[in-house]
């Protein structure tokens, strides 16, 4: 039944960056128990896939150091999925070798940002990930691909629509079996949001579309619903709003997975999680960081 | 992304959280500091030359009740009223009608509730005997062509009842829009709404009241407002309550947010297409000032992120 007169999905896939995504930008490095309870804790709310870690060189990403203790120390639930990112070939086999069953690549719709970021263009870095992909598909491991700054960029500014499209239908052509879209600085409103997702699904099947949006200025939720509508049913989110974003600082990076949650079932939309376990999770994650929770939903002390 | 209006006007709702309602006295009484005069009128002024073309000014309860608003009459007098914007006054009863119009008010509000509960709790008396009240200053007000918007709280969930019938709300805005409320504006007072509920409710107003008579007044205490007024719009509802840096709490969740931003709302219409008239760098400087003369730090997600990229 269309609970707002669109036609909506009935069920959503939540996919949980808090571990990885949110962790990562977070300023305290967490220890390795931590992240390990914590993952525990995610998988027992109900979240269909954890993003755990992150196989890239602890040179560049300290935080993700413990990757393999991480992969190793999890209990892993049955149903749920623990991909990891693999930003190269070396990556993506000490991946294998810590028993991972899935990885992530990325790819960025502007060309400055890629070239500030990883030194090189769009093209040359979707090349290296080339390598991943065969080994990945020799292995048969799925591959999800990441987009960002899909509606903006802070070197650039606007992002065209057409270059999202094109990047998100590389990898897809690559062998993606999903490509999340990342409003990556939280610049989008549902106008430039819908805009872009027009364009990326001419090109690339809306069931294999996520969105990944940040809530820098406030507009993530507002944006998840038009992808909704527009029949998007993956959303990344972070527990607590757990990852600020680097080009502002101090403002908030990733969307609350409560809130997420608490928006989806409002809509009568399936997500499979438990939010007041999912909610412990995130008391637990503050608690040991010594922050306050981002998510709106936590700070709420109304009871309905 | 559904019928969205081109144009929406803004109400700006600056200190909402005032009402002649014990709950609110009691938060009010935490509240440690009381605003100045001077500051409270240089922010209206301040908001004045942003281009909103409606801002709530004061309220004409009893100083009694709400301390925050004994200055009401010194505020109305001391604002600079701008040509084409509007300042409305909350105006509970008779004798509060009577001190605003004497201040010269031009515009009134009166409020109900679609909760039976919390109508009792808080005003020690029935939704209809309160509709009956505002009757009379409805009349009065008319009389004296005084347009009066009405305001209905606990749309979407009531901290006593939980969950409150669409079919409730719809009654209570109507009753207002008959009895001559040009506008009714439906509030989310506890935050608890999402989409789902926001079109339920809605939709059933709407089979009483025009759309083009309806507002939304959306608090953000669940993180849900931005996604609720989207599909206000989507549903043909072109005016919008907000308040500067999302000022004023929610009472029923200590520490938690209430009021959505007008600054974020701003941002996403304007990131729309839908046209508002409001200069958006001009809002964040008014809720830079009241956020420092408050000693407090904004609620507006758009105001902390251009803060911190110069």
């Amino acid at each position: 039944t269309p609970e707002t007169g669109h036609v909506l999905p009935e069920k959503v896939k939540i996919v949980e960056v808090g571990p990885r995504d949110g962790l990562q930008n977070e300023k305290t490095i967490v220890p390795t128990d931590t992240k390990i309870h914590l993952i525990n804790m995610l998988s027992e709310s109900g979240l269909p896939v954890i993003e755990a870690t992150s196989f890239v060189s602890p040179k560049w990403v300290p935080q993700m150091a413990d990757q393999v203790e991480v992969m190793k120390g999890i209990c892993r639930k049955s149903g749920v999925t623990y991909p990891v990112l693999t930003p190269n070939l070396k990556g993506f086999q000490s991946a294998m070798k810590a028993g991972a069953s899935e990885v992530a690549i990325f790819g960025a719709a502007s060309e400055l940002f890629s070239k500030k970021n990883i030194n090189c263009s769009v093209d040359e870095s979707l090349q290296r990930f080339d390598e991943v992909m065969k080994a990945a598909k020799e292995a048969g491991v799925p591959v999800r691909g990441y987009v960002s700054c899909v509606v903006g960029c802070p070197y650039e500014g606007k992002v065209a629509p057409e270059k999202v499209a094109h990047v998100a239908k590389r990898l897809y052509s690559m062998g993606c079996y999903e490509i999340s879209l990342g409003d990556t600085i939280g610049v989008g409103t549902p106008g430039s949001m819908s805009e872009m997702l027009e364009a990326v699904s001419r090109e690339v099947p809306v069931s294999a579309l996520a969105v990944h949006c940040h809530d820098t200025y406030g507009q993530a939720l507002a944006n998840i619903l038009v992808a909704l509508q527009m029949g998007i049913s993956v959303v990344d989110s972070s527990v607590a709003g757990l990852g600020g974003c680097p080009y502002a600082q101090g403002a908030s990076g990733n969307v609350a997975t409560e809130d997420v949650v608490y928006m989806l079932h409002g809509l009568g939309i399936q997500t499979g999680v438990d939010l007041p376990k999912l909610m412990d999770a995130g008391a637990f994650i503050c608690r040991t960081l010594n922050r306050k929770t981002n998510s709106k939903v936590a700070q709420a002390t109304c009871k309905l | 992304m559904g019928n969205v209006p081109t144009t929406v006007k803004h109400c700006l709702s600056y200190e909402q959280l005032i009402h002649d309602y014990p709950w609110l006295r009691r938060w009010l009484q935490e509240e440690k500091e009381i605003v100045p005069t001077g500051v409270k009128i240089q922010l209206i002024d301040m908001l004045s030359g942003t281009g909103l073309p409606v801002i709530e000014a004061t309220s004409f309860v009893s100083s009694k009740w709400v301390p925050q608003m004994a200055d009401h009459t010194d505020v109305l007098r001391g604002i600079h009223r701008a040509p084409h914007v509007r300042y409305p006054v909350l105006t509970p009863n008779m004798q509060g009608l009577q001190d605003a119009v004497a201040a010269g008010a031009t515009e009134v509000a009166v409020f109900g509730s679609a909760s039976e509960t919390f109508s009792k709790k808080n005003i020690n008396c029935s939704i209809d005997e309160s509709l009956l009240r505002f009757e009379e200053v409805i009349n009065t007000a008319k009389e004296r062509q005084i347009p009066v918007r009405g305001y209905v709280s606990c749309t979407l969930g009531c901290p006593y009842e939980g969950f409150i019938e669409p079919s409730k709300v719809a009654e209570v805005a109507k009753r207002l829009y008959d009895m001559g409320c040009y506008e009714v504006s439906l509030g989310d007072t506890i935050g608890v709404g999402t989409p789902g509920s926001m079109f339920k409710m809605l939709e059933s107003v709407m089979k009483e009241v025009p759309p083009c008579a309806l507002a939304v007044h959306c608090h953000d205490t669940y993180g849900q407002a931005l996604a609720n007024i989207l599909t206000a719009l989507q549903m043909g509802v072109c005016v919008v309550d907000s308040a500067v840096a999302g000022l004023g709490g929610c009472p029923y969740a200590q520490g938690s947010s209430g009021n959505v931003s007008t600054e974020d709302v701003l941002y996403m219409l304007h990131g729309m297409g839908i046209e508002t008239g409001v200069n958006l760098a001009k809002v964040i400087e008014a809720g830079d000032f009241i956020c420092n003369a408050l000693c407090r730090k904004t609620n507006s997600k758009v105001a902390q992120a251009k803060g911190r990229t110069q």
